[in-house]
Parts: C-alpha cells; structure tokens; sequence
C-alpha cells in the first residue's frame, strides 16, 4: 500500500512533515495561513523554528521525538507553539504535529483564523468560546461589584449611627419617634445641650472636645435603660426618649442626676474639662394627638428657659409658660445662638 | 431565573422602546428596584410578571413580544457579546442550527447556574429541521424563534420559521424551512474580538 502523506495530514491542519535531513516536505493549510507555504517547503526546518524539549526527547533528527515540543518561530510574530514530532516507519519521512496552546487567542487574531482552520477535534473553539464568554460574564460582575460599592457608600451615609459616640444619630431618632408616635407608645423626650463645651473645644482643640462627647454619650447610656434611646442630633446637642416614662418628678431627677454627672471633671491629658448642660423635657401625655416636630420644639423651648435661668438645670415644659412666655424672649440672645 | 435573563428583557425594553417604558413595567410589575442584576438570581414568578405587564404595556400579545425580543438579543449591537457566541456554534447555518445541541453544554462553561432550555436540533431529510426545545419559562421558543430568524440573517440564510406549539411532554416545537443557505451575504464573524472590533 502507497503511503499518502496528504491524507495523514488533513487529519492535522496544523501539522507538518520533514524528512530525515531535516528539509520540510509538506505543510498542512493552517500552518499555512501562518507562514507562506513556498517559504516552509524545502527549508531546513531548524531555519523556521526554534525547538525546546527540556532534554527528554529521543532520534538523531533535527527535533526530539516523541516528547513535548516548544516551538517559536525564528522570524516574524514569533507564536509559541506546543508540538510533538514522530518518525512515519518505511518512509524517511518524520510527522511535526503542532497546537497553539496557551497562544490561541492571539492566534487567531494575528492570523484571521476560522473555525473551518481547526480539526473537529481540537478544543480550540471551546476554548474561544470561553475565553469571550468568561470575559462577558466578568465585565457584568466588575459592573455589579462596582454598583455594590456605590450602594454601600450610600448605605454608610444613611446609617443610624454618629459614628463619633456611638449613639443614634437624628435620622434614627426620627425614625425611632414616628414609630412610637404611629403605635401611640408613650413616652417622653429629653432635649439636652452642654454648656461650656465650645470653650472646651476653643481652649484644649477638637480631640479634647471629641473625649468630652464620648464620655457625655457613656453618661447618657448609663443613665438610660435598654429600650429608652440616645442620639445626638447635633454638635454638642442630644436627644433622650424615655419609653413608657411619663412622671415628671421622675423625669426631672433623672435630668439633674445626669447634669450632676456632666459636671464631674472630665480628664484629657493634663488638663481637666469642665461642662455642664441644659435639658428641657417633655413627654407624649401633653398632646392630644403628640407630634414630632411640636414634641422637638417644645422641648427646644423648656430647655430656653434653662439657659435663661442660668444654665446647668432642667426645666418641664409647661404649655401654659412656654406658649406664653416665648414670644417674651425673641430678643433673648440665648434664643438665638448658633445651633450645632 | 437567572439574572441574565432578567436583566435581557429589561435592555430590549430600555433599548427598543426606551427608559420610561422599561419604567413603567418595573413600576406595575412592583419590583421595588429599577435594575436586574445579570450577576444575582429572581424568582421565577417575578420574571413571568414582568414579561406579561411588557407585553400588556406595548399591546402586544406575550408571543410577539418574546419573538422581538430573540431578534434583539441577536441582533442589538449593545448585546453583541451574545451574537458572537452564538456564531461560534458553526461557520455556516446549517452548522449553527447543529450547534444549538451543546448550547446548554457551552453556557454552562460560562454560567455554571444558569437554567438554560435544552434544546434539541434534528434534520427531518426533507430541507427542513426540527428544533424541540423545554424550558422553565413558558413560551421560551418564541425567543428562539426570534434568535434563529435574526441568526439565519446573519449567516444570510433564507429561512422559514414555524412555531408548532406544545407537545403534551411540555416541549415547544420549531419547525425550521432552509430553503437557501447562502441566500445573502450576512454579517461577518472573526473568532477573534480583536478584529471584529477594528472592522
């Protein structure tokens, strides 16, 4: 039987053939859309290729047989190939079969391959596949992470932490008060603000007026129970709800006693800080029908008349003093600082 | 349902009848988000409620509807990547419509989770194919009808499609007439990205 050395070789599109002196005899037509055909055929083949076995290759040819090859090219684009070389028996003829491995991709760009360039049974085009499938599937996931980011940067902004004190801050506050006042919870709120803590922060800097908040916010917590709420709604201004504590002689020692406790010397490195605060209460049981905003502002107003009255005390609202009494003190200069 | 397909429907009506319309769906449909994620998974229902508010909100009956959007997601240039890999199914029609049998295979090389239709190609011997095809959505091969009639476009093939309804086995069979495989000169395909990008 006549060997045919084409029929061998469309097997292997990517295949070659040289013969014993090492003169390349034949070249399969996808090798041949990488380099021109008539510049492969009768060259020696060590002119075309450089050639790596990592020494374990065997025969007395040009190329190692029967072990794994690494090719490049020794001109031009130089496109690591893999490839093994075997000996044809009877014919002195010697099989070069190569793959571009780990080069595929771009392969098949610098040579405008198709699929038709492939052997049915190569996985180069599974390969392919997957290279743009996976890249297609990572860009949505780069975009989703990057989405994510920004959700959580938001989610940070919104949060319900003043992450200074570890309390609530005022839009937990509101949260917590339009609860209570929708399930018509009783309760009361405690509008509190330091005095003297912007001479503090003025004298001894903003790290010294940082220790005194958290040392107010440890008091407060101290002085409050497990399901009444702290926040600081403000620089130096904080916000207490007293769940389900209505009485006022109650409500009142409770405020002197944190007073008492504000004005205990706070420590900051050699020096002593020294605050005190106001607190103007009110609670659910003055209202009809109890309002956030009115609650505040009541409140608000009870704790003017603190300060009027010489700071570092508490005062109960009283509907018939503060409605009156606030339009006596528009020109008040308390009435008018500057609110943190 | 997987995202993807989530997020599929939602660029053709973005893309095809603009933002405010894909707006109102996600609206009616009460999603409580304007975006699908391609990354993240839905309930099932949530999907089959979105594709019957768009179809109510463009008049369309549900079919039409999914038919259009196949012709999208294979011919949008904003969806190219989806295009592409279907071209690497074959260099020519016939070959495609054969590789539609390992498709499930392949995109579960990319998305080992998403849930796609098994579809099953044969050759009825007369010039025509049977395409059978059973999905966890319901109407499923209305969208292939539209991918194949936009895919034998591509490859410039003249064809002619029929959806023959439901077995009782709840597969949905597409009758597929190749009257003439190379009828125009299509869209062409590079294997590599690279060079379809500079064409």
């Amino acid at each position: 039987m006549k060997f045919d050395p084409e029929a061998l070789i469309a097997f292997m599109p990517m295949s070659l053939m040289y013969d014993d002196a090492g003169e390349i005899r034949y070249v399969a037509p996808t090798l041949a859309k990488l380099r021109e055909p008539d510049t492969l055929i009768g060259a020696q083949i060590a002119d075309v290729f450089s050639v790596r076995d990592n020494g374990r290759g065997g025969g007395e040819g040009p190329i190692p047989l029967g072990t794994k090859l690494y090719l490049n090219f020794l001109t031009g684009i130089s496109t690591p190939l893999k490839g093994m070389a075997a000996a044809i028996p009877g014919t002195g003829l010697n099989l070069l079969n190569l793959s571009f491995g780990i080069s595929i991709v771009d392969a098949v760009a610098d040579y405008r391959l198709t699929s038709g360039d492939f052997a049915h049974t190569d996985l180069a085009i599974e390969m392919l596949y997957l290279v743009e499938a996976k890249s297609a599937v990572l860009e949505e996931t780069k975009q989703l992470n990057a989405r994510l980011q920004g959700a959580k940067v938001a989610a940070e902004e919104q949060a319900y932490t003043d992450t200074l004190t570890g309390l609530k801050n005022r839009r937990a506050m509101d949260h917590v008060m339009e609860r209570m006042l929708r399930s018509s919870v009783p309760f009361a709120i405690m509008h509190l603000d330091l005095d003297y803590f912007k001479s503090v922060n003025d004298t001894l800097g903003h790290a010294a007026g940082d220790t005194v908040l958290q040392r107010v916010a440890k008091i407060l917590l101290e002085e409050t129970r497990g399901d009444d709420m702290v926040a600081r709604v403000g620089g130096d201004e904080f916000i207490l709800i007293f769940n389900k504590f209505m009485e006022h002689d109650g409500l009142m020692r409770t405020a002197e006693r944190i007073i008492t406790r504000l004005e205990e010397p706070i420590p900051y490195q050699d020096e002593l800080c020294r605050i005190s605060g106001s607190v103007g209460v009110t609670t659910t049981e003055f209202y009809e029908t109890p309002n956030a905003d009115v609650m505040i502002h009541d409140a608000d107003l009870a704790l003017y008349s603190s300060k009027y009255e010489g700071r570092a005390q508490a005062t109960m609202f009283d509907p018939k003093v503060h409605k009156g009494h606030v339009s006596d003190h528009v020109n008040d200069p308390v009435e008018h600082r500057v609110r943190g | 349902m997987h995202g993807m397909i989530n997020r599929a429907i939602q660029c053709f009506m973005r893309d095809t009848y603009g933002g405010t319309t894909w707006q109102a769906v996600a609206e009616s449909a009460d999603l409580g988000f304007d975006n699908f994620e391609a990354m993240l998974s839905y309930p099932d229902q949530l999907t089959i409620d979105v594709l019957g508010r768009a179809a109510r909100q463009l008049h369309k009956p549900v079919e039409t509807f999914l038919e259009d959007l196949g012709t999208y997601l294979v011919s949008h240039p904003n969806v190219e990547a989806i295009r592409r890999l279907l071209r690497f199914g074959g260099e020519n029609f016939t070959e495609f419509l054969f590789s539609l049998n390992d498709l499930e295979g392949r995109a579960k090389l990319a998305l080992p989770d998403l849930e796609m239709p098994t579809l099953r190609v044969e050759d009825n011997g007369d010039g025509t194919f049977r395409l059978s095809c059973l999905s966890s959505m319901p109407g499923f091969g209305y969208a292939m009808v539209g991918v194949m009639r936009a895919m034998a476009d591509d490859y410039g093939a003249l064809v002619f499609l029929e959806h023959q309804g439901w077995m009782d086995s709840g597969e949905e069979i597409i009758t597929i007439n190749l009257l003439e495989a190379a009828y125009a000169e299509g869209r062409t395909f590079e294997l590599s990205e690279r060079i379809g990008g500079e064409l």
